[in-house]
């Protein structure tokens, strides 16, 4: 007798919806429990987070604040500038998703989806369109773009930059340098000059809400690069003065909380420095930050210089080339290839910690928040506020870290 | 030929180069050294401040809203700075001892394979690690903790429990005049326990019964202790809902137990991440190999995963507690007198900040390498275990 081996069809509880379920949520008596448990808990936390996000919650506090907890005091009509640096990093952004695609691309998309959405807000509901109106300030033509016109532009330039440098790989080099053209163009353009009337000076101390956060945590980040690689040369120095140093510097930094390092450039540092020589607050954070920061950095970037196989700093000592060259042409470039994902991980808790300015009166994101909840109209809002904010934090630190996660990939770094 | 190889002229010798380089970078370190002294000295005299730490000396005339140890606003700078140091240590070690339980629960849910589970678990993880512990902590003390309801109303979790703007009441344990003899019978029977579980692990490789059989024995002998003493060795003083205020049972003050839950939530998402970290390090091959030896699941976990994934896990997990302890500083936020809070009113009150300043940053410097010392300590055990 033979059998019949044509093909059957799987059971039908191993396959397809009925088979998942079966597989991933009900695979015994104890994951049905847990499942049915879980159902339970997600229901009764999702339906009462809807009902108060769509009924309960006052989103006024934040609509009517929201040019507060972008820009913070800046000037009001000096918000184009604020603006501007938004559209240099909006056609930036777009041109290095056109020359290297890939999360890049997934992010210039999400960029102009959001664009597009607080656009069509702005148009459609007239409520909001108020409510944007506010970050145009009064004045000359330029002063004045509306805040409609400014997300029209934004939209446009990350298509255009996406469009113009499309699978041109020509450009990176371009491209990078522009990045790092605009990091100091944006601090020019948000700093002004003495006596001019076109961009006036706005003192670091007027800068605040997200606009501060970021740039606390990127001049902090671009600056600490440099100490913390020259500390982590240090720390594998072989001269004991230079080592040890070095390693004290480190270790101390690392040892103590930042909110005290804070505290000590807010107080200490006037006193450490010449009394003609005047650091508004903001200066004395990023300077704190900073130096936070470089120990952490100096870390990283020693992890990268001990994944370099000694042979390569051999291999380049047997062509000839000293020491100092060996570093800054052999070990350094590949090391600090492999710090890239640390870094970007760095940055993301550095980020966060911006949020610790606000105990030294600093009115950064978190800091407006609370002086926005100190006024009365808008006492015991606590939630709303902190959710918002909470929520920007989210948006921007996951998004960082998916990109590291991707950046981790793409270099292999993690499959050594 | 030899010579010209010997004559290397001296300022392209390295050991030279070595020495006047190290001179130099000091050199350049006192100057810079002077100069800020010089700047702080100047600045100092014009503000009127004197060096030194007497002050530690003199009355610190501020109230402490909560202190383990009896201080009142008549004692010294010096009690007032050991109070905070106290509350800084306790909120760190019942911290520690939660966001541990915690993270590792969440961690192994985060790879069960329970799919429902592993997203609750993730979305825990990710919401938590991508958002500041600073606006969490402001976020639980004035979003929750304050707008608890008032005493009359309080939340009440079985009459043993209460939560209100007041803080929260748990029951207080009071030691009868019987518990250092029930302490005595817990001593002998881990004395028994521990060794018995030990020697039943090596001698039979049967997880389930090495684990039982010492627990069943131990719980055994503490609650045979527990009514051979006599008087029960510990009453539970419970909190009574009084007119305006409780009495009886351990206050938690809203500020503690904010800092507490927020400190252990936000580091149990950290440590879990650390665990699931270890456990996946543990290769595929090393549990099918215990597999096909015939191993049950419960000798791989105790045999092959446990060990190997605590080596990978022990060095991550000692930086996480040691952030926990630093970050219990955010204390000054919501109000939590804490070693920092309570330095800074020194510094402001004394106008002394650079000692204030100094003492704080050792103090925590001294916290964080006693918690490596011991981290370390229990690494090397476990190093040595696996090889």
């Amino acid at each position: 007798m033979t059998t019949n081996v044509e093909s059957v069809a799987p059971p039908r509880t191993s396959v397809g919806v009925l088979g998942w379920l079966r597989k991933n949520l009900f695979s015994t008596w104890y994951n049905s429990l847990l499942t049915l448990f879980a159902g339970w808990v997600i229901y009764s936390v999702v339906s009462q987070l809807l009902a108060w996000t769509f009924t309960a919650a006052k989103w006024q506090v934040i609509a009517a604040n929201l040019r507060l907890f972008m820009v913070g005091p800046y000037p009001p009509d000096q918000v184009w500038r604020p603006w501007l640096v938004l559209a240099m990093t909006a056609v930036l952004l777009g041109m290095s998703a056109g020359v290297w695609g890939g999360t890049l691309r997934t992010f210039a998309l999400w960029l102009a989806a959001t664009f597009a959405t607080l656009l069509v807000i702005a148009l459609i509901v007239e409520g909001w369109e108020r409510q944007l109106a506010i970050f145009s300030g009064k004045g000359n033509w330029w002063q004045a773009i509306p805040a409609a016109t400014w997300l029209l532009l934004n939209l446009l330039l990350v298509i255009v930059g996406y469009f113009g440098t499309r699978g041109r790989k020509a450009w990176g080099r371009t491209v990078i340098l522009a990045w790092l053209v605009s990091f100091a163009l944006t601090i020019v353009l948000l700093q002004g000059f003495q006596k001019n009337d076109l961009v006036p000076e706005v003192s670091t101390s007027r800068w605040g809400g997200l606009l501060l956060t970021f740039m606390l945590a990127a001049v902090s980040i671009v600056v600490s690069f440099p100490l913390g690689v020259l500390l982590a040369l240090g720390r594998r120095s072989q001269m004991p003065a230079i080592k040890w140093f070095c390693v004290l510097y480190i270790e101390v930094v690392r040892g103590v909380p930042l909110v005290t390092i804070l505290y000590m450039t807010q107080i200490m540092l006037p006193l450490f420095l010449p009394g003609e020589f005047r650091l508004d607050n903001v200066l004395r954070a990023i300077a704190g930050m900073t130096f936070f920061t470089a120990a952490y950095m100096a870390e990283n970037v020693r992890g990268g210089l001990q994944a370099i196989p000694t042979g390569q700093a051999e291999a380049a000592h047997a062509l000839g080339l000293n020491d100092f060259l060996v570093t800054l042409l052999i070990v350094l470039p590949q090391a600090l290839r492999l710090v890239i994902p640390t870094t970007v991980g760095l940055f993301i808790s550095l980020f966060k910690d911006t949020t610790l300015a606000t105990i030294v009166a600093l009115l950064e994101l978190l800091g407006v928040g609370r002086s926005v909840l100190a006024q009365p109209e808008f006492l015991g809002l606590q939630t709303e506020v902190y959710v918002f904010v909470a929520a920007i934090f989210f948006v921007f630190s996951y998004a960082m870290s998916y990109a590291s996660y991707q950046i981790e990939n793409a270099l292999g770094v993690g499959k050594r | 030929m030899e010579s010209r190889h010997t004559a290397v002229p001296f300022w392209r010798d390295v050991r030279v180069l070595t020495v006047f380089s190290q001179i130099g970078f000091v050199l350049v370190l006192a100057v810079a050294a002077n100069f800020f002294y010089s700047n702080l000295s100047t600045a100092m005299r014009q503000r009127g401040l004197v060096a030194g730490f007497d002050f530690l000396q003199r009355q610190a005339g501020f109230e402490i809203g909560e202190a383990l140890i009896p201080y009142k606003p008549t004692d010294v700078y010096g009690t007032a700075f050991i109070v905070g140091l106290l509350n800084t240590l306790s909120v760190s070690v019942l911290g520690i001892f939660f966001a541990t339980i915690l993270g590792v629960l969440t961690g192994v849910a985060r790879l069960s394979t329970n799919w429902l589970i592993n997203r609750i678990a993730a979305a825990y993880i990710e919401i938590i690690r991508n958002t500041p512990l600073l606006v969490q902590l402001v976020f639980i003390y004035f979003g929750v903790f304050v707008k608890f309801p008032p005493v009359r109303e309080s939340i009440n979790l079985g009459d043993t429990f209460f939560a209100n703007q007041r803080g929260v009441f748990v029951p207080k344990p009071m030691p009868a005049h019987t518990f250092p003899a029930w302490v005595l019978f817990i001593g002998i029977a881990l004395v028994i326990a521990l060794p018995l579980g030990r020697a039943l692990l090596i001698r039979t490789r049967r997880v389930g019964l090495a684990w039982s059989a010492p627990i069943i024995l131990f719980v055994a002998i503490t609650v045979f202790a527990w009514f051979f003493v006599g008087t029960p060795p510990i009453t539970f003083d419970l909190p009574v809902p009084g007119r305006f205020n409780f009495s009886g049972g351990l206050a938690l003050s809203p500020e503690f137990s904010a800092l507490l839950t927020g400190l252990v939530i936000y580091t149990a998402a950290f440590i879990a991440e650390v665990v699931r970290g270890g456990i996946q390090a543990v290769r595929k091959g090393q549990v099918e190999a215990a597999r096909a030896l015939g191993l049950g699941e419960l000798q791989i976990l105790q045999l092959v995963i446990f060990p190997q994934a605590m080596r990978v896990i022990i060095p991550p997990l000692t930086s996480q507690y040691l952030n926990l302890a630093k970050n219990s500083s955010l204390a000054i936020a919501i109000g939590y007198p804490d070693l920092f809070n309570v330095g800074a009113t020194i510094a402001n009150q004394t106008g002394q900040p650079v000692p204030v300043i100094a003492l704080i940053m050792a103090t925590y410097l001294a916290l964080s390498l006693l918690t490596s010392l011991v981290m370390n300590i229990y690494n090397a055990r476990v190093q040595v275990l696996e090889k």
